[in-house]
């Protein structure tokens, strides 16, 4: 399989890609892939974890939400994420992401405003999911 | 981009000759070849989508600092007719509703301000919260968000933030009509609770300029600049409720369009007829945006007030003008020579209202609005004048920066954070961060040149260049 984390070129913002032998596990990585770009996720520790609930049918469109959904409950509870966890039941989404409140010592990126529906896409080929887009920074 | 497709108007303005039975309205870029050739393909798809949504007035533009957006280019410009079917667009407004420019003029000469430079640059690093993770100090129930949502930097002068002369240079006097706290989601405000008076990170920043040259000796004298003077921009927008509430309309407005007959080209360009209950919706809750971008930037300047104080306490700071460059305004504009009410998309462009114009400032009003283009923290900025609608043909609306060159991988590639502040430090310019890859992914060379972008912006008729601003000390998040 190609690497679970990758990246995509845009312009002005980036482009995540998240790989997995599950959609579920592609969407993590995608998540991991997303808050990466604001946080050296091997340093951050896993002190608080904030469940991830939705229902969305659309692949396209729960891959959006998921990551907009991650990217509120963090700056809500001013916390980084570093873990992630997804299930589905069909259009039943529900998760965990796993992370501690922002400190001194934490190496950091850039902040990410938003998923976008940009270079969206939810495929799978060969046996691999792979869910990409474009995100805000 | 390939310039095949393009029909010279003038050699700052090209029209996308239409493909054969493409239906839309005209499109027009403003730059000059060279610019344009530098611009992703990505651009022309992008504005001639926009151009197919209905109900656009006129045509679909980009400004000379154009590049790929997601939904609408940034440097896009489009105004619709809510009489004609006319749509708004959450991808013609982004994420970061109302991102703008706070510039403040001091009282300094670079010469009183160099011995203490260091001093200061260290001072605002304390005294502004900048960078992913960074919180400010004040703490906002919803309630209290509620109440700022609807007053904007009215709110902020209320309770004790800035000075009533503040007021007259903000756009809309700092508290935009229309605001609905009600049409904001319970995530937004909560992503709000801390960020107050932040300045975020990315391109966002705080940075002292020093004013190297006059162009424009009548509109200068106007804005009360001189060369040699000491100026202060603040770049930041609506933080995080401005985030979610782009996030949360473009799904809703996504979904919406398709159950509303609008056939989108792209989903991102998520839109709804500005008549359409999702249209009056996200126009509440994008206003409501607004006026907490508006409250951000006047708190930073209560901020920046007071660490100036501290390091040069016979300093003073005005405010010369807040303009924001994501939004979406409703504003009257001739068309064939009749007065229309339009809500003019600006996603990534500045609006630039000309001379006479009745919402500019008394001071202003016989030169035109001071129109902001931030560059790059190693480069400079400018600072320019609207003109007469005779002469900027894109609904009073101009260039807000430099526009990337490259991507922020490659510029991973080709910058390291620490070697590129040290740089810039040995040719006399501060950088105060927390974040290295940030200061890598924002290095100069990741820009175009910010000098054309203002060049082809008054060649093009847009705005006319007033002064050059070259940066002497800057905190990025």
């Amino acid at each position: 399989m190609a690497e679970p984390i990758a990246y995509f070129e845009h312009g002005a913002d980036m482009g995540i890609v998240g790989r997995g032998t599950f959609i579920e596990e592609a969407f993590e990585n995608a998540a991991r892939a997303m808050f990466a770009i604001m946080a050296d996720l091997g340093q951050v520790e896993q002190h608080e974890c904030v469940d991830i609930e939705f229902e969305e049918a659309d692949t396209e469109f729960a891959l959006v939400t998921w990551l907009n959904l991650l990217l509120g409950q963090a700056r809500s509870r001013a916390l980084s994420f570093g873990r992630f966890h997804l299930r589905r039941d069909g259009a039943r989404w529900s998760g965990t992401a796993e992370g501690e409140p922002w400190r001194s010592g934490l190496e950091r990126g850039v902040e990410v405003k938003g998923a976008t529906l940009t270079g969206l896409s939810v495929t799978q080929q060969h046996g691999i999911w792979e869910a990409r887009c474009v995100v805000d920074v | 981009m390939d310039l095949g497709r393009l029909k010279e108007i003038n050699p700052w303005c090209y029209a996308l000759t239409p493909l054969p039975g493409e239906e839309r309205a005209p499109v027009r870029l403003y730059a000059n070849a060279e610019l344009l050739r530098g611009m992703d393909a990505k651009v022309l798809e992008q504005i001639a989508n926009v151009a197919r949504l209905p109900g656009l007035v006129g045509a679909a533009m980009t400004m000379p600092d154009a590049h790929w957006g997601y939904g609408f280019p940034i440097g896009g410009v489009a105004a619709f007719d809510a009489d004609a079917g006319g749509i708004i667009s959450a991808g013609g407004v982004g994420f970061d509703i109302s991102c703008g420019i706070r510039c403040l003029r001091t009282n300094l000469d670079l010469t009183t301000l160099a011995p203490r430079l260091e001093r200061l640059a260290d001072v605002l690093f304390r005294a502004i919260p900048a960078g992913v993770g960074e919180e400010g100090q004040l703490k906002l129930s919803p309630g209290e968000l509620d109440a700022v949502m609807r007053g904007g930097a009215q709110w902020a002068l209320r309770h004790g933030y800035g000075v009533a002369a503040d007021l007259e240079y903000i756009e809309e006097r700092g508290c935009v009509a229309g605001a609905v706290p009600a049409e904001v989601s319970d995530l937004a405000k909560r992503r709000q609770r801390g960020e107050m008076g932040t300045l975020g990170s990315g391109n966002h920043y705080f940075e002292i300029q020093v004013v190297e040259r006059i162009y424009d000796a009548q509109a200068a004298e106007a804005y009360g600049i001189a060369a040699g003077q000491v100026l202060v921009s603040i770049h930041c927008g609506s933080r995080g409720l401005g985030h979610q509430v782009g996030t949360d309309y473009l799904v809703t407005l996504a979904k919406a369009a398709g159950r509303l007959g609008i056939r989108l080209p792209e989903r991102e360009l998520a839109c709804a007829p500005i008549k359409s209950p999702e249209g009056q919706q996200y126009l509440g809750a994008m206003n409501a945006a607004i006026n907490i971008a508006l409250a951000n930037r006047q708190i930073l300047t209560h901020l920046a007030r007071a660490a100036f104080a501290e390091v040069l306490p016979k300093a003073t700071l005005e405010t010369l003008y807040d303009v924001s460059h994501n939004t979406c305004k409703v504003e009257t504009h001739v068309v064939d020579g009749k007065p229309r009410l339009l809500y003019v998309h600006r996603k990534g462009a500045t609006r630039a209202f000309g001379p006479g114009h009745p919402a500019l400032p008394a001071r202003y009003r016989a030169v035109g609005q001071p129109v902001i283009i931030g560059g790059s923290m190693g480069t400079g900025s400018w600072i320019l004048a609207g003109n007469p609608e005779a002469q900027n043909g894109a609904f009073a609306s101009a260039s807000h920066g430099a526009g990337r060159a490259m991507s922020r991988h490659q510029a991973l590639r080709l910058w390291h954070g620490r070697e590129l502040i040290h740089e810039l430090a040995v040719n006399g310019i501060l950088i105060r961060t927390r974040s290295m890859r940030g200061a890598a992914e924002e290095a100069p060379g990741a820009y175009k040149d910010v000098d054309l972008v203002a060049e082809a912006t008054e060649k093009s008729g847009l705005a006319r260049r007033v002064a050059l601003l070259r940066p002497k000390a800057c905190v990025k998040g």
